[in-house]
């Protein structure tokens, strides 16, 4: 198709044609144009149906307050629904199809919601889907779901990057029209450090869809040079295609930068938006305003748009939407309409003006008093109904109607703090309030200065007030001369009278009646109003439908517009991408992996690895012939009880405690005493919250006099760290304590088995027999020389150490460890047998640690010591903690040996009812024990302690049906229960 | 003194890595010992002499000094993290302890961390999609704990060309691919 309706003028390059399809039809336009710019050039005014009724709707604006031109841009996994053709950077290649619509945009089955309408006003869903109660989720949400709605997602993984970003500015300047040009150029010129974004690819706002002057130059070519010049500064970033999409604390934006959305493909490597969040000093809201309809019978018909809409595409982008127009306004801005269209050639039918007297355009039938109550052309606009002052009616053939009931000067980012927006009686619209975000403020149409020179004016005037405020001199320069009609406004919402329905929220098909409807039903506070007729909602958030929706109730609750007031503007000010919320954060790269010393030689093993938070640790390490885990699982626990077994424990906090007054410091954040531990020594210690439960435990081992290494669970290592700096800094800052994490600095393995102590003698250099090194040793050693640290601890139950070397030497540890063990048949274990051989042993871990359990709980109640004080100590003692009947840990095993047990399942006494009175507790890990040949498990039950030897049913509630396990209530400790091997 | 034992990187190599990307330049570090020394309660004089004694400038907060054989950057009120040469201070926290005796806490570092030195005409425009550290602004010697793709780092600024960044040793093939990544997309 020819573009038909292209004329002369505008500011695309016509020397470039871009070839696009909507709805697979093949179109063509120029570089400059948007998706819709081009395809009204080509004609087409039908872009999509309406979200309930399905209209056929066209564009009513020219930029991203769209309510109605809403496409799938895109196919494939790239297709993204809901874009505005009214923003979309036209591109070669480009395909979109429309949305809401089948089979076709010119035929739509659900258009018979149309015909229902009187079914579906305001409220239709709130009354009609309440009964019965089980239908809404089976029966009416589906249906609602598919009857109704925006665009559809493909559920294809998006192939694009996004990125993130932070910057930097004094002076933050949203919105590159006249005002914010101005204080660009006011701050620029200053040296301040200025960052100017826009939304559009074209910086310039008004200036580009505007015929008249700026000094000696048209408006577009003043915009043009101004941002030249601001190009040529260095300490200014100029930011087109980015939206300023919410104002957040202390001087942070955040912006969304369509890096690569005005081509087919990002180019390689390079991200399709970016996040950027903005650090300021002061910013200036430069956003101009956005114009709003009046609403009147099928005012939707395509080809009915707002006025300034309708002059941007001819002088922006030589498009006139139809060869004969006409324009219905109430205020003098409309007005502009007429005479640039018919300046451009265009047949301008009539101009119908609600406001009495006062001059008439020159060469233009120009209707005083005159109002449009109807239009038709279902398809799209062919003619109008104008009911003149007279009371006479008449018909006018038109394919397009410019509609203009003001302005609405952009106030949404001055409300992101909740600040409110005040009534301005001059220009009947809302402008920004007092409260706004601190170091923001509003320059331009968006401050309600709404005439160029105004824009001008005050845009300078503000980067002046702003820059002053931080230090900063910027003078005032001359500025050119530009228009400065004062704004002729007489109000008009809507027209009266008529049986249709007249549209404000064109996004939601809310209809006046609908709001008159939502006053008849008491739902007359501006958020009920929202919530009752969907006012507003959705994608463009009313940005040309509130006010009007607003002044609609205002009239007929007789209170004051300003009374009557908004709704709260929350960010973000247009539609964002999850894609660019998430950033690079996704697959894979959602986290930072952690390795450990000795990833590199197990994955050479072809160990299983496991996520243990960000590390990943081997899991088991399979060998040759072994086809299940568990075969895998049961070697390693086999031989390391047999003979030895090595694991990597590097992920266990480490941290360095030191100070004069580091054993006092342990005293208080253990529960257990420290200050009396023999240098070179460890001790478990236990460590509990301020409300007496436990936050951790460990082995801590005093290296020196003022000196210990405090280990923690991996999974706290952190927590526990910014607990003890908490304490350090803010509870006792008197105490000469300093504390640094070296987890990472050590490379630390596990050696246990009777072997241990054999295979790390042909490596260390010093005598480390029971009579040397015993039970809960710690010293600082060589290993062949290298600096090394040696713990004699054991989490296994067996003879062990603990032996770590500066991280860099972790692999070569690994491989001399696995070598020296070769002769004793030494196994490499993982995390699932380091599991089983806890719970062989009876050692708490994350199961039991689950921030619910005290020391008594776990059977360590002796261990809060009465003797001192400490973190957790008084409460551990308040009622209900000591309940002697409370939760005590068991061992759990199946009277049957091929009983199985799941963790989880809950304690029953024989013959009871599974109900919440008859629960005894909970099995918290379960195991299979090599050792024992059966299942066993760790449980809190019921005054546990006391029921040693008693026989109950593990229950598992989760299972379909519930399962049941005859089991026996046995001590924690099955393995070794008097440590004899550990000492060993 | 440790012979027979061989090194790996934190990146998992014999070697450390040395990537060119346009026109930055990411060289990993793993010639510097590094350690902590953090000033015992009351003991700032007796630090602040020993530092000199032992010629170990320690810089203000936000701040790195460079000298020979001992750099240093603030990392905490009274706590710096120093760097020497490995080759000839692999036991740095030995040299330190021995230097500042019991008026500070000194713990080695050095295998705690990646160091990553970032070279190139437009770090800014790198660093930027990387941290919220206004590198342009902030003055040569300009050192801070600083947040990259949900990994707490430290970066300090040498020179408008010159940026070195500490890392988590454990993931820093994930700071790593951060960098790569960001500065592929500025190509």
């Amino acid at each position: 198709m020819s573009q038909s309706n292209r004329i002369a003028g505008g500011q695309i390059d016509r020397s470039q044609t871009l070839r696009f399809t909507f709805d697979g039809l093949p179109y063509s336009g120029h570089p400059g144009d948007t998706l819709a710019s081009a395809l009204l050039a080509n004609g087409v005014r039908l872009m999509g149906r309406s979200f309930k009724y399905h209209r056929p709707r066209g564009p009513l604006s020219a930029g991203s307050e769209e309510p109605n031109a809403l496409v799938h841009l895109r196919s494939g996994a790239r297709q993204e629904p809901n874009t505005r053709a009214t923003g979309a950077e036209l591109f070669d290649g480009l395909t979109a199809t429309s949305q809401n619509a089948w089979p076709s945009l010119r035929f739509d089955a659900l258009a018979i919601n149309d015909r229902l309408n009187t079914f579906f006003t305001a409220g239709f869903y709130y009354k009609t889907f309440m009964w019965p109660k089980s239908f809404w989720e089976k029966v009416y949400e589906p249906i609602i779901r598919r009857a109704a709605g925006l665009g559809a997602l493909t559920r294809e993984e998006d192939p694009d990057d996004y990125d993130k970003g932070f910057l930097h500015c004094d002076l933050l300047v949203i919105g590159a029209g006249p005002a914010g040009l101005s204080a660009a150029l006011t701050a620029g010129r200053a040296g301040a450090r200025v960052i100017l974004a826009d939304e559009d690819f074209r910086m310039g706002g008004r200036l580009n869809c505007e015929t008249f002057a700026l000094g000696d130059a048209t408006g577009a070519d003043w915009a043009a040079a101004s941002v030249a010049e601001l190009r040529q500064m260095p300490n200014v970033r100029l930011m087109a295609r980015t939206t300023i999409v919410g104002a957040f604390d202390h001087g942070i934006y955040s912006a969304v930068e369509r890096v690569s959305d005005h081509v087919a493909i990002p180019a390689p490597g390079k991200p399709r938006q970016t996040l950027w969040r903005i650090y300021t000093k002061r910013a200036v809201l430069a956003g101009g305003a956005t114009e709003r309809p009046i609403a009147f019978e099928n005012n939707d018909r395509p080809g009915v748009m707002l006025a300034g809409a309708l002059r941007a595409y001819a002088n922006r982008w030589g498009v006139a939407v139809g060869d004969r127009v006409a324009v219905f306004t109430n205020n003098e801005d409309g007005l502009r309409t007429a005479t640039d269209l018919q300046a451009k050639g265009v047949d301008v039918v009539a101009v119908i003006d609600t406001r009495q007297g006062g001059d008439l355009l020159p060469g233009i039938r120009h209707l005083k008093g005159a109002e449009v109550i109807d239009a038709s052309g279902k398809l799209g606009l062919t003619s109008i109904t104008v009911r003149q002052a007279n009371g006479k009616t008449e018909t006018l053939r038109v394919a397009a109607l410019g509609v203009s009931g003001g302005w609405n000067p952009n106030v949404n980012i001055t409300s992101h703090h909740r600040s409110k927006p005040v009534w301005d009686e001059g220009i009947q619209s809302f402008i920004p309030g007092t409260g706004g975000p601190p170091g923001l403020t509003a320059a331009g149409a968006a401050a309600g200065a709404m005439s160029t020179h105004a824009a001008l004016a005050t845009g300078q005037a503000q980067a002046i007030a702003a820059l002053g405020e931080i230090g900063i001199a910027a003078k005032a320069d001359t500025l050119p001369s530009a228009e400065d009609v004062p704004v002729s406004i007489i109000p008009k919402w809507y027209v009266a009278g008529g049986k249709g329905r007249a549209w404000i929220d064109l996004q939601n098909d809310v209809t006046v009646k609908d709001v008159k409807l939502a006053h008849q039903e008491n739902f007359t506070s501006v958020e009920h109003l929202k919530r009752y007729t969907t006012l507003g909602m959705a994608t463009d958030q009313g940005k040309t439908s509130n006010v009007v929706g607003i002044a609609v109730m205002a009239g007929l609750t007789g209170q004051t517009i300003a009374d009557t007031g908004t709704t709260i503007y929350r960010p973000p000010y247009t539609p964002v991408a999850m894609g660019a919320l998430a950033g690079r954060s996704r697959g894979k790269e959602f986290k930072p992996v952690r390795l450990t010393p000795s990833h590199k030689w197990a994955a050479e093993q072809g160990a299983v690895f496991v996520e243990v938070g960000y590390w990943l640790r081997a899991q088991w390490l399979p060998r040759p012939g072994e086809t299940t885990w568990r075969e895998s699982v049961d070697r390693e626990v086999l031989a390391t009880r047999k003979s030895v077994g090595i694991c990597d424990v590097t992920t266990l906090g480490k941290i360095d405690i030191q100070g004069t007054d580091a054993g006092a410091f342990l005293d208080r954040v253990y529960s257990n005493t420290f200050s009396t531990l023999p240098v070179g020594k460890c001790r478990y210690g236990l460590m509990l919250r301020e409300d007496g439960m436990v936050f951790d435990d460990g082995t801590t081992a005093r290296m020196g006099e003022h000196e210990y290494v405090m280990t923690t669970t991996t999974a706290n290592a952190v927590t526990v760290f910014r607990h003890l700096e908490y304490c350090r800094q803010v509870l006792w800052p008197d105490m000469d304590v300093q504390l640094i994490s070296t987890t990472e600095a050590w490379a630390q393995y596990s050696v246990a088995g009777p072997n241990a102590r054999k295979l790390l003698e042909k490596l260390v250099d010093q005598d480390i027999s029971d009579a040397a090194f015993p039970y809960m040793g710690a010293a600082s050693i060589t290993v062949r020389g290298l600096r090394a640290r040696l713990f004699r601890i054991s989490f296994s139950g067996e003879l062990a150490f603990e032996i770590a070397v500066p991280t860099r030497y972790g692999d070569a540890l690994i491989r001399a460890l696995v070598e020296a063990g070769r002769e004793f048949h030494a196994v490499v274990y993982g995390t699932e047998a380091l599991g089983v051989m806890r719970v062989e042993k009876g050692h708490v871990a994350g199961n039991e640690l689950n921030g619910q359990s005290s020391a008594l709980n776990m059977g360590l109640g002796k261990m809060v010591s009465k003797k001192k004080d400490s973190i957790g100590m008084v409460l551990s003692q308040r009622e209900g903690m000591t309940n002697p009947d409370g939760y005590r840990l068991v061992g759990v095993k199946p009277v049957d040996p091929a009983g199985k047990l799941t963790a989880g399942s809950h304690f029953l006494e024989t013959g009871a009812a599974p109900t919440m009175e008859n629960d005894g507790g909970w099995l918290t890990s379960k195991v299979y024990s090599p050792h024992l040949g059966c299942d066993i498990a760790l449980g809190y039950l019921k005054a546990g302690d006391q029921k040693i030897g008693k026989r109950m049913r593990a229950v598992n509630l989760l299972a379909k049906p519930p399962t049941e396990t005859e089991v026996d209530i046995v001590s924690p400790h099955f393995f070794d229960p008097e440590g004899g091997r550990l000492r060993g | 003194m440790a012979e027979p034992f061989h090194t790996l990187t934190a990146l998992g190599h014999p070697t450390p890595e040395l990537m060119e990307i346009g026109p930055y330049r990411i060289n990993e570090r793993f010639d510097v010992a590094l350690a902590s020394v953090a000033v015992r309660r009351g003991r700032e004089a007796d630090v602040s002499a020993a530092a000199t004694a032992a010629s170990i400038a320690l810089p203000g907060p936000a701040r790195w000094v460079a000298a020979d054989p001992w750099s240093a950057f603030w990392v905490a009120p009274d706590m710096w993290f120093v760097e020497a040469p490995f080759a000839t201070h692999e036991d740095i926290a030995s040299h330190l302890k021995s230097a500042f005796g019991d008026a500070a806490s000194v713990s080695e570092q050095t295998d705690a961390w990646i160091r990553l030195d970032l070279s190139g005409q437009a770090l800014p425009a790198l660093l930027e999609r990387l941290s919220n550290v206004d590198l342009a602004q902030v003055p040569d010697g300009f050192a801070t704990r600083t947040m990259i793709e949900h990994l707490g780092c430290y970066l300090i600024r040498k020179s408008a060309t010159e940026v070195t960044i500490y890392g988590a040793r454990s993931s820093a093939a994930s700071l790593l691919h951060a960098l790569e990544t960001t500065a592929k997309s500025l190509l």
